[in-house]
């Protein structure tokens, strides 16, 4: 790209090259060699168990792979995860984004207790919500559900993907909620009165005047939550460790069981070549929704 | 079609009275103008009508039902709000028949209302468009079509046109005039612009500081201010105001002494009037004249040349003057002026700032916008 700056000299050319050649640089080495070796692993016979057994492989691992039932488990594991977690913080996102709109006293603390989950980091919330909340002889769901004279629920024997995508909600609600009020407080309040003068009730309002003003915002918490929820880890690791049997394993564990507890490299990397491109199939959809709803 | 009677209305937001008790009686098809400075409650007092704001205390009676706990969707309003308020993700036929969805109103009939709106509105080729691919007067004309579709007893209009350019401004004022005329109803507007008070009113209601200063026809705010703020806030150039001091009460009126010592009898009633007074006295830029032996004097400061009519202000002992002259004044900047006026023409004000009545009223106090329309030559 040459162009001709006001001053005569010109834009791009080697020099613009040379200096733009280090960031361009880095960036390749940094998304293109893990993306390169995973590709060749997955090709490889390496399994650190057996260090004889080396050599190409071609498909073989993929083969396995595929016809592993435990990848369909984490591929179903994964997406309910990722739709219910979803599902719970949009709506439970823009419901508490109106009411935080709404005045009240004390509404500034309130507001920043809410926010606060997403500070704390995944793995001490997981750590707070297995050991605290849900255990099921010294949790507060416990003792809350025994005063009720219910008896108590051992989480995560009996409901162990519910009290993963709780705690992940618990964490991602924030983050929703955050986008959302901040988008809530640009409606237009005049909008909002002429609605009412219209003959809109608090709920014709909701569904005809917020919902529609969120729906970009709602689009972008969509896109960004999704990104992360297709590779939560550390909650599943140290709560369930992806059990009982398969109930909690989501992609990202299995190929972390593959590599490190059955130190197959090549078959997690396979694994973790499914994982791009099922990321990229979301992605697609995700971009298009995202792209037109920017559009409009 | 409908009255509107506020009765003592009050409005506190916390500890500040925003609204100091407001009496005003609307007749049916009247167009009402409440005018002020900023601040000075109009829009408030309006959004109280429309029960966008609760009143504090008083009553708001619509077609003589007190509607102080009636919901603004039921009280037989429509309003019409500066930034347009339009719904940005409806097209323009949406946004008009949005009420009418809310209210379950068959989809064929929502949409021959709409289309009656959009024919009186000339928005019929808009129908589809979202209001972002409209112009700003394009959107008003919609904001405007959402109220007509509700078929209100009153239309209100919060400073609907302040964000259009002046061109589009006379147009849309023609255009809300024509309206009037033919949707029959009654509407209360609000503006601090005075010249679409002055045109459009039957009726101009004065606000300062929530309180109702002055309620009249254009002409009688005009002629007959009934105190300082009034004559100062109607009228553009402001009115000038001089100090000055009774000299003797007589049937004729209150003579008084200009500064410089030239002396006028101004036809008012002097019955308040003490003799040795202070007095202020207001006289219209365009009620001074010109003249070579008048009785004030001064330099010209400022020469604003409209083609039409030249603007003169001028330094005098009494302060800074407007004088509106004609197009065709020789004068130049620093040339010494004198002129004078003529007496019935001016005001005065005591030291509350109140005015002392004419004597005789001006023969256009009372006309309305209607006697205008009846019969354009009934002035005499």
């Amino acid at each position: 790209m040459t162009r001709t700056r006001a001053s005569g000299r010109q834009v791009g050319g080697l020099r613009a090259l040379s200096l733009q050649a280090p960031a361009v640089t880095l960036l390749l080495l940094w998304m293109l060699i893990p993306l390169g070796m995973t590709l060749w692993f997955s090709l490889q016979r390496y399994n650190l168990l057996m260090p004889g057994m080396t050599g190409f492989a071609g498909f073989e691992n993929y083969e396995y792979l595929l016809t592993d039932p435990a990848l369909w488990v984490a591929m179903g594991n994964t997406l309910l995860l990722v739709g219910w977690v979803l599902a719970i913080t949009v709506v439970g996102g823009t419901l508490l984004a109106v009411l935080f709109q709404q005045e009240f006293p004390g509404r500034g603390i309130a507001r920043v207790l809410a926010i606060s989950p997403f500070f704390v980091m995944p793995t001490v919330s997981a750590l707070v919500w297995k050991n605290m909340m849900m255990h099921p002889g010294s949790g507060v769901l416990a003792w809350l559900f025994q005063s009720l004279g219910l008896p108590a629920i051992d989480w995560f024997s009996n409901f162990p993907l519910t009290s993963i995508v709780i705690i992940v909600s618990w964490q991602w609600l924030p983050f929703a909620l955050l986008i959302l009020l901040t988008a809530l407080q640009s409606l237009d309040e005049d909008q909002v009165e002429a609605a009412r003068m219209d003959g809109a009730g608090p709920l014709a309002i909701f569904f005809f005047i917020t919902l529609p003003h969120l729906k970009r915002a709602i689009s972008v918490v969509i896109m960004i939550e999704m990104i992360f929820l297709l590779t939560i880890f550390a909650e599943i690791f140290v709560t369930t460790s992806g059990g009982p049997g398969l109930a909690t394993t989501n992609l990202a564990y299995l190929i972390y069981i593959r590599a490190l507890l059955d130190f197959d490299v090549g078959v997690a990397s396979a694994g973790g070549v499914v994982a791009i491109i099922l990321a990229n199939i979301v992605a697609i959809f995700l971009v298009r929704m995202v792209a037109r709803n920017l559009e409009e | 079609m409908a009255t509107l009677q506020l009765h003592d209305l009050v409005k506190r937001f916390g500890d500040t009275e925003v609204i100091k008790g407001v009496d005003l009686d609307v007749e049916d098809r009247e167009f009402v103008v409440f005018v002020g400075p900023s601040g000075c409650g109009k829009s408030t007092l309006m959004r109280m009508i429309a029960g966008l704001e609760s009143a504090s205390e008083g009553d708001i009676l619509i077609d003589g039902q007190r509607m102080n706990d009636v919901g603004p969707a039921d009280r037989g309003l429509a309003m019409v709000f500066q930034s347009y308020a339009l719904y940005p993700h409806m097209s323009v036929a949406d946004n008009m028949g949005f009420s009418m969805r809310l209210a379950g109103v068959p989809k064929a009939e929502r949409r021959a209302k709409v289309l009656e709106a959009a024919r009186i509105l000339q928005l019929e080729p808009l129908l589809e468009r979202k209001p972002k691919a409209l112009s700003g007067g394009q959107r008003q004309r919609v904001a405007i079509g959402r109220a007509i579709v509700r078929n209100p007893g009153i239309f209100l209009f919060d400073e609907p046109l302040s964000n259009l350019d002046a061109a589009l401004r006379v147009q849309m004022r023609i255009e809300l005039a024509r309206l009037h005329e033919e949707l029959d109803a009654t509407m209360i507007y609000v503006t601090h612009d005075q010249i679409e008070a002055m045109t459009m009113a039957d009726k101009i209601v004065v606000l300062h500081d929530g309180v109702v200063e002055q309620v009249g026809s254009p002409m009688a705010l005009y002629h007959h201010p009934r105190n300082r703020f009034v004559a100062g806030f109607i009228g553009s150039p402001t009115m000038n105001f001089f100090a000055v001091e009774v000299a003797g009460l007589d049937a004729e009126g209150v003579r008084v002494t200009l500064p410089g010592g030239g002396q006028c009898v101004v036809p008012v009633d002097g019955s308040r009037v003490q003799q040795a007074a202070t007095l202020e006295l207001g006289i219209r830029p365009e009620h001074l004249r010109l003249d070579d032996a008048g009785p004030l004097g001064g330099t010209i400061q400022v020469l604003e040349r409209l083609g039409g009519q030249t603007s003169l202000y001028i330094e005098t002992d009494g302060g800074l003057v407007t004088l509106m002259a004609d197009g065709d004044v020789a004068y130049r900047v620093h040339d010494p002026v004198r002129f004078g006026f003529d007496a019935s023409r001016a005001h005065l004000f005591d030291a509350e700032g109140l005015a002392c009545e004419s004597l005789k009223a001006h023969p256009l106090a009372s006309l309305t916008r209607q006697d205008n329309r009846v019969s354009p030559q009934a002035a005499p």
